[in-house]
């Protein structure tokens, strides 16, 4: 069986980030990028599904301009076995919906039996390309993932999720796709021995047109803007102080 | 556990790699089956032997990815172009990327770049902005003394170091260089004859405690015919091989003495940048008998470089760099720098209140603070050979003091050295040939014209810069007295009875902020769950030296906080080290009065995320 994994090339975590003057969103020349965390957890999580012999093979994918060649290679590094990166080349980056789309196209000509994404994307936030992707292809999906197993036999994977209640345990038939949450495993570090091999593994280039998907947005970013300053506090001396400035100030009583 | 020991014979030295390796028990580990490498080269080696790890080779493995290092590598390959030889050159870099943790003023003299890479512009190097104005103020408390410049800057460029060197590294592995970011070498690999082989990087995923996480990863070997370190300043590996091997005794014999300088880059209004203006000042707000100066550079984009230098060996256990910067910071908002003339200070210059804001408007984009060798290479520097390869650029300590310049320099001992390397390996030379052909070119003739500046300081502010003033337009350098410099830097340091506690202002979030701020615009991130990398030799000597003698120095140069005396359960301070903050400035290893602390090598990856210094 097969599983592909997708994953997002992102502003790191780390850095610091600025708006761009003009608003039009946040500054990513000359910043530091690196693969999305909660794309490594999925790479790994699919590294670990194949070590335990219920998978073949990992395919690691990608959408983008040229630099996710650089995530690939991450990916690669970790112990992915192949790498198709589409090239997005100079295009804004893409949305959600489009890129379930493209995965979407994937799937149909690679046919993996699993599909593992990050929850999301820790520049947009969106946590929207796993559910669509299910929904385009009418798979079954289990999200927020903090712990998969997986049985190759029945071809069942039970997903023990995280939601706001507290766990629930789904178990989906395969095909399916699964996202990652921030507990389900600690990702491997990718060992220099393994970096270097990886420089030289091949990665698969794949162009918008091939896949004839329709990617044009229905949406449109039309500004950006940092959160606004958080105002100092007030110590009051006394509760009727509390309640006057509630009443008049804040005018929630 | 099923281990494979891979011999090899052959006598062509061509590139090769070879893996062997070690099925490791951990189930998070999956390492590929083993395989030799086609093309073999050089003697019989056990690999994985003794040390339980992969070991992989290279004909030169380089240590840091700055511009001694990075220079050094492409002279290699270039050379190996010219000679049609092949050599493997590998590039170990502690930093999550190249350029990360690079930091400097910086006014570039292309010199070397020249020579290197004559056709850096039209290669789209990011030095584009040459230096239109170049101004040196002597400040006082209550006023700003226009001094004729000391420095020639006509023909210089301002730019970011960082920038420079990620361009430099693109060109490198353009030309076949293998760069590797996010790994640190943390050891020396000798063989039987303590001839030096290579070195041995961490070990990732071990935890706070020294246990193994579940993420552990070993570290792995890099065996290199020849070892270049540039590690940069008090480079941990070149520090360890100059005390081992004496070099500083076969050498000219002088301690090196440093300074720390703290940087921020801002961006401001259009209508106050003047690209390519440089500002140097001396004097306020440090004392006459502390040494150092500030910084002002203007950069493209509207940005500025903007930073105080202070020399290490000052005397006040009360001074605190990161906070005399902030200070200062208040002071660059009086002058007008578009048209340079000073107003004059309030009387009060520690709380001064802004009237017209230089940096009103602005926004602080990046935090550093980092360490140079300060003292004058002639009489300090260290003899740069060693068995088995050779220390280059600021770890063995090339700059230029009265110039403030010293990338030209550490490039061209890189590329010095590369000649030399290449020689040891395609010509069987001895590696000594790298000292001669230093001591001929032209960075000794500079470093030796101005060996005499930096000493003279020892004597005060105004006799150093009279003395300054008299080599640079009488002398120039053919005094023929050599001076010596005062104390080794950590030594230089009074006890705490005999200087007052100095009150810094509170930072105004403005043009002043605290460490916790400044940090948070250095990117610094390390994982936390590692184990501590400043090591203390005795454990005790904080509370018992440094608190009570010195009133705990390091909690106020070290520009990150990471040293801070909190009580513990008795109510008795304790030192608390907050590791994770670490700027890899090494002003501790280098002033801790009894040099109990050590800096070693975090996990690779970790540290500052420097982009624009």
């Amino acid at each position: 069986m097969k599983i592909m994994v997708a994953v997002k090339r992102v502003v790191d975590y780390a850095v610091k980030i600025r708006v761009k003057a003009d608003k039009s969103g946040v500054e990513t020349s000359n910043v530091k990028m690196s693969m999305n965390p909660f794309c490594e957890i999925a790479v790994e999580e699919a590294l670990r599904i194949r070590e335990s012999g219920a998978a073949s093979e990992v395919v690691a994918v990608s959408v983008g301009p040229a630099q996710c060649a650089d995530t690939l290679r991450t990916a690669l590094a970790m112990g992915a076995d192949r790498a198709i990166h589409v090239d997005s080349g100079a295009l804004a980056p893409l949305l959600p919906l489009s890129v379930a789309k493209i995965l979407k196209a994937l799937a149909e000509t690679e046919r993996p039996g699993l599909m593992i994404l990050g929850k999301q994307a820790i520049d947009d936030d969106c946590n929207q390309t796993g559910q669509m992707v299910a929904g385009l292809l009418k798979w079954p999906q289990g999200t927020f993932a903090s712990k998969v197993l997986l049985d190759k036999e029945k071809q069942v994977a039970t997903v023990e999720r995280e939601v706001d209640g507290g766990l629930e345990t789904l178990s989906l038939d395969l095909p399916a796709v699964i996202t990652t949450d921030l507990r389900l495993n600690q990702p491997r570090y990718a060992t220099l021995p393994n970096i270097m091999k990886a420089k030289s593994k091949v990665i698969k280039k794949v162009s918008l047109e091939e896949l004839n998907v329709e990617i044009k947005s229905d949406l449109e970013v039309v500004q950006v803007t940092e959160p606004p300053k958080r105002k100092a506090g007030v110590i009051l001396s006394s509760v009727d102080e509390l309640i006057d400035k509630l009443k008049n100030e804040a005018r929630v009583l | 556990m099923h281990r494979i020991i891979s011999t090899f014979t052959s006598s062509n030295p061509i590139r090769n790699a070879f893996f062997s390796s070690i099925r490791n028990p951990s189930p998070s580990f999956l390492c590929g089956s083993s395989w030799l490498g086609a093309r073999i080269k050089g003697s019989r080696s056990f690999s994985g032997e003794s040390s339980g790890r992969e070991s992989l080779e290279y004909d030169v493995v380089i240590v840091g990815a700055g511009p001694a290092g990075l220079s050094a590598a492409i002279r290699l390959k270039q050379l190996c172009q010219e000679r049609s030889v092949d050599l493997s050159v590998c590039v170990l870099e502690k930093g999550s990327e190249v350029g990360a943790h690079i930091i400097s003023g910086n006014v570039f003299e292309p010199r070397a770049l020249d020579e290197l890479i004559p056709n850096w512009k039209s290669e789209g190097a990011p030095i584009e902005v040459p230096v239109s104005s170049d101004k040196f103020l002597l400040l006082t408390k209550g006023q700003a003394l226009p001094l004729p410049s000391p420095f020639n800057n006509k023909g210089n460029y301002v730019i970011s170091l960082s920038q420079v060197v990620r361009w430099l590294a693109c060109k490198a592995e353009e030309i076949g260089v293998e760069i590797y970011p996010g790994f640190a070498a943390s050891e020396i690999i000798y063989d039987n004859n303590q001839k030096v082989v290579g070195v041995g990087t961490n070990d990732m995923g071990v935890a706070k405690d020294g246990s193994k996480r579940e993420t552990f990863q070993p570290g792995v070997e890099l065996k290199g015919r020849v070892t270049l370190l540039a590690e940069g300043c008090r480079g941990s590996l070149s520090e360890k091989i100059i005390r081992d091997h004496k070099l500083r005794d076969k050498g000219q014999g002088q301690h090196q003495t440093y300074a720390l300088g703290i940087k921020e880059v801002w961006e401001i209004e259009e209508v106050k940048h003047k690209p390519g203006s440089v500002l140097h000042t001396v004097g306020w707000p440090l004392d006459s008998k502390t040494y150092g100066g500030s910084f002002l550079y203007h950069m493209k984009d509207r940005q500025i470089a903007l930073g105080l230098v202070v020399a290490l060996d000052y005397h006040n256990p009360y001074l605190s760099p990161f906070d005399e910067f902030q200070v200062s910071n208040f002071v660059k908002g009086n002058f007008d720098f578009c048209s340079y003339t000073p107003h004059t200070l309030s009387k009060n210059s520690r709380t001064i209140r802004l009237s017209s804001h230089f940096l009103e408007g602005g926004t602080v984009l990046e935090y550093v603070a980092f360490t140079h060798a300060n003292a004058m290479p002639i009489q300090s520097i260290p003899f740069p050979v060693f068995p088995g390869g050779a220390i280059i650029g600021c770890s063995a300590g090339y700059v230029n003091v009265p110039k403030i310049k010293g990338t030209h320099t550490a490039m061209k001992s890189g590329m010095l050295a590369a000649e030399a390397t290449f020689r040891v390996l395609a010509e069987g030379d001895p590696m000594e040939t790298y000292w001669d052909s230093l001591k001929k070119s032209w960075v000794w003739e500079e470093l030796h014209k101005a060996r005499n500046y930096r000493p003279a300081f020892k004597f005060g502010l105004l006799p150093g810069l009279a003395f300054s003033a008299l080599e640079r337009y009488i002398f120039r350098g053919r005094v023929p007295l050599t001076l010596k410099h005062g104390k080794p830097d950590h030594e230089a340091t009074e006890v705490a009875s005999l200087h007052e506690p100095i009150q810094y202002p509170k930072p105004d979030g403005i043009v002043s902020f605290d460490v916790p701020t400044s940090l948070y615009r250095s990117n610094t991130n390390h994982e936390h769950d590692q184990p501590v990398h400043l090591r203390l030799k005795d454990p005790a000597i904080p509370e018992l030296v440094n608190l009570p003698l010195y009133a705990g120095p390091e909690s106020r140069y070290c520009p990150a906080r990471v040293y801070e005396y909190v009580a513990n359960e008795h109510n008795a301070p304790k030192l608390q080290i907050n590791a994770q903050n670490c700027l890899h400035c090494k002003a501790c290893d280098i002033k801790d009065p009894r040099q109990n602390i050590e800096w070693t090598v975090p996990e690779g990856g970790g540290g500052p995320g420097y982009t624009a210094m």
